[in-house]
């Protein structure tokens, strides 16, 4: 009998490894045969450690499940999805997935991520089968015609990028996987290399088929190191299985993927400072022009793309760009990977076509405020997105639209903040935050973000706030003009949100208790 | 101490290098797996380092000082890592960090007296939907709490 216990780090974090070595050994006490999957997640957080068994009726979830409730499982027959408590029933039909458009995210947390045969029996590297009969300058109009945009936050087109590197002659050209996941409230390439690596592997492989590119690197944060492990292993798995190496699937295509690990630098996911971080150089960015598509990592055509970018690749493949166009709103086709984080009562990955508005995501989705307290801003887009109040919660879930607002939607993390935050408090810490992972390369991010946390300061001591308010305003508008990347550049948006959504948050101590 | 952790350096350094010398941009690989060997990345191993790549000491130093995994001197004998990023911050991580500073006695960066938990910030450990999070010697914990904390670390030695 299966038992799949996710291997995810976020479940991992809940007890997943202790739960699991319970149910071995309970079984083992009891003895029956039970064979332990450690699966992906399937992004509830707040069910998990959530255990699955097959049923007569499909895979049936329980959880979240602790240690204390493993021999109560067994007694009540868990193994064959019988009733308990913690019983959850079809996961299939559980609204928080039903409800879900899983594209990218179609496989990860059904199966064994490291397991070949099962991400091929669902559908693996038929996308990766139709770019091998397709010339490259096809790959890359499917993926253009898809709509598909960079989702690490840029929204560049893919395609665009793609043709540039394939029009640029080289002998020697690099895919390069952005993995840096740093934005707080932001877990989706997290849990695609730990729940289904082999459809990042699968999206690199097209990219070097659709660019002419045969060596590919993923930089990964060092802050994963689950998903490091997980991604060498399935890189060791598709070269022992010809998915990667000198003839893909038996093609006249050669094509290699080595991890890397970064070094805790948050400026090295900003897409010039990562390569030359990967170059082993400190991780400073580098002007454009020229763009890494011309010369990239060692003055090479490469290109740099985010992981859900290249695992939405192969599914654009397989089924058509039509099929995945065809999802999505406006100019922002396809789905996104919403993040729900932080003080939300329902945590967790919720795939979607675009067009969700941000409140229909809080409220109904993430079920408003783990702490039960009225919600009383979302952050969206990591620590370089705006401050969004109630009251812009019609914005539908767009790159233009967040844009209209003053906002971006970035990675697509969303952390719930409760009525106790302290809205001061968040924008000097969005300044603090860019002081200390600044590259120093320009002035306005380097020096501005020190004097914007100095001027938060004197707000909150109330000394002269309404000249220091003016002060920050100015300081914003030149670290959003005249910074080189988007950390200097980016920095503003939170800060502005703030100040301008929660203006009495900004009003010093003592007239803010007398308004009390 | 030190010179304990240090024996057989130049030999030992060499061997790493030997792994990664015909890698694209090998300084990083180097350097993680250097701090690996030793916890920490001594001073005599980077003139080697330098030499070995044929690059000036002062870029091999200005790399190790411009990330922040990279340490110049041995940790504590557990490495407590606590988030500060916002997700926390919305579920409490804030309270935790400072109760942790006080319970260990130490700011960030710091060792305990007893020399054996050295307490790091991170930003992010992807762990936002089971906030606040921390990572122990490696390993990950969610939804952290002041009393979880203290329990686990009891639990060490």
């Amino acid at each position: 009998m299966k038992v799949f216990v996710p291997g995810d780090s976020g479940a991992k974090a809940l007890g997943a490894d202790e739960v699991a070595a319970a149910i071995a050994a309970e079984a083992a006490r009891r003895g029956v045969a039970v064979e332990i999957v450690r699966n992906g997640s399937r992004g509830l957080y707040w069910l998990e450690p959530m255990v699955e068994v097959v049923s007569a009726v499909g895979r049936v979830a329980y959880g979240p499940v602790v240690v204390g409730d493993v021999v109560g499982l067994f007694d009540a027959g868990f193994l064959t999805g019988v009733g308990h408590p913690l019983a959850l029933g079809d996961v299939e039909k559980m609204p928080f997935l039903a409800r879900q458009t899983r594209l990218t995210f179609a496989r990860c947390g059904i199966t064994d991520p490291l397991s070949l045969a099962d991400y091929q029996a669902l559908g693996g590297l038929a996308g990766l089968r139709k770019a091998l009969a397709l010339a490259p300058e096809a790959v890359v109009a499917e993926v253009t015609e898809s709509g598909l945009r960079g989702r690490g936050g840029a929204g560049f087109p893919t395609g665009i990028k793609w043709k540039t590197v394939l029009e640029t002659a080289s002998a020697q050209k690099y895919i390069i996987c952005n993995a840096d996941e740093g934005d707080s409230g932001t877990f989706s390439d997290r849990m695609i290399m730990e729940g289904d690596p082999f459809v990042l592997i699968e999206g690199m492989v097209i990219a070097g088929i659709a660019t002419g590119a045969s060596m590919g690197y993923v930089y990964i944060r060092s802050e994963y190191p689950d998903a490091v492990r997980v991604m060498r292993e399935a890189v060791r798995i598709a070269r022992l299985n010809g998915v990667l190496g000198a003839s893909v699937l038996g093609s006249e295509y050669q094509f290699e993927i080595e991890v890397r690990v970064g070094a805790g630098a948050y400026v090295c996911g900003e897409e010039t400072s990562l390569l030359n971080s990967l170059e082993g150089k400190r991780g400073i960015v580098r002007a454009k022009p020229p763009l890494p598509a011309h010369k990239g990592f060692l003055d090479r055509p490469t290109v740099i793309n985010n992981v859900i970018s290249l695992a939405s690749v192969p599914v654009i493949l397989d089924k058509g760009a039509a099929y995945y166009r065809d999802f999505g709103m406006g100019r922002s086709r396809g789905t996104i990977p919403i993040q729900i984080a932080g003080n939300a009562k329902f945590g967790g990955l919720f795939e979607a076509a675009f067009g969700l508005t941000l409140g229909e995501i809080v409220d109904d989705i993430g079920g408003g405020t783990a702490s039960g307290r009225p919600v009383k801003a979302v952050q969206v887009g990591g620590p370089l997105g705006a401050y969004f109040p109630r009251e812009l919660f019609d914005t539908p879930f767009d790159y233009e639209e967040f844009t209209k607002r003053d906002g971006l939607i970035g990675h697509a993390g969303i952390v719930v903040f409760d009525d106790s935050a302290d809205m001061l408090k968040q924008a000097r810490f969005a300044m603090e935050f860019c002081a200390a992972e600044s590259c120093g390369k320009c002035t306005p991010c380097r020096i501005g973000s020190t004097r914007g946390v100095e001027v938060a300061d004197k707000i909150k001591h109330g000394i002269e706030p309404e000249k220091q308010i003016e002060l920050l305003k100015d300081l914003c508008q030149t670290m959003k003009f005249g910074s080189l990347c988007a950390l200097g550049g980016f920095t503003p948006y939170p800060v502005l949100s703030a100040l301008n959504h929660f203006p009495e948050d900004f009003r010093p101590a003592p007239v803010a208790q007398a308004a009390e | 101490m030190t010179q304990q952790n240090e024996r057989d350096l130049p030999e030992r350094v060499t061997a790493i290098l030997g792994r990664w010398l015909d890698a694209e941009g090998p300084l990083l690989p180097i350097l993680h797996d250097i701090q690996a060997e030793f916890g920490y990345l001594p001073k005599a191993a980077l003139p080697i380092v330098a030499e070995a790549l044929n690059i000036s000491r002062a870029e091999v130093y200005g790399v190790v000082t411009f990330y922040h995994d990279f340490r110049d001197a041995p940790p504590g004998r557990h490495v407590l890592k606590l988030c500060r990023a916002e997700a926390c911050q919305s579920m409490g991580g804030d309270a935790v960090a400072d109760a942790a500073r006080a319970a260990l006695g130490v700011d960030w960066h710091g060792t305990s007296a007893d020399g054996k938990v050295t307490l790091e910030p991170v930003f992010c450990l992807g762990l936002c939907a089971c906030a606040p999070s921390a990572m122990l010697d490696g390993k990950v914990v969610g939804r952290v709490t002041a009393e979880r904390l203290t329990k686990l670390m009891d639990g060490m030695r």
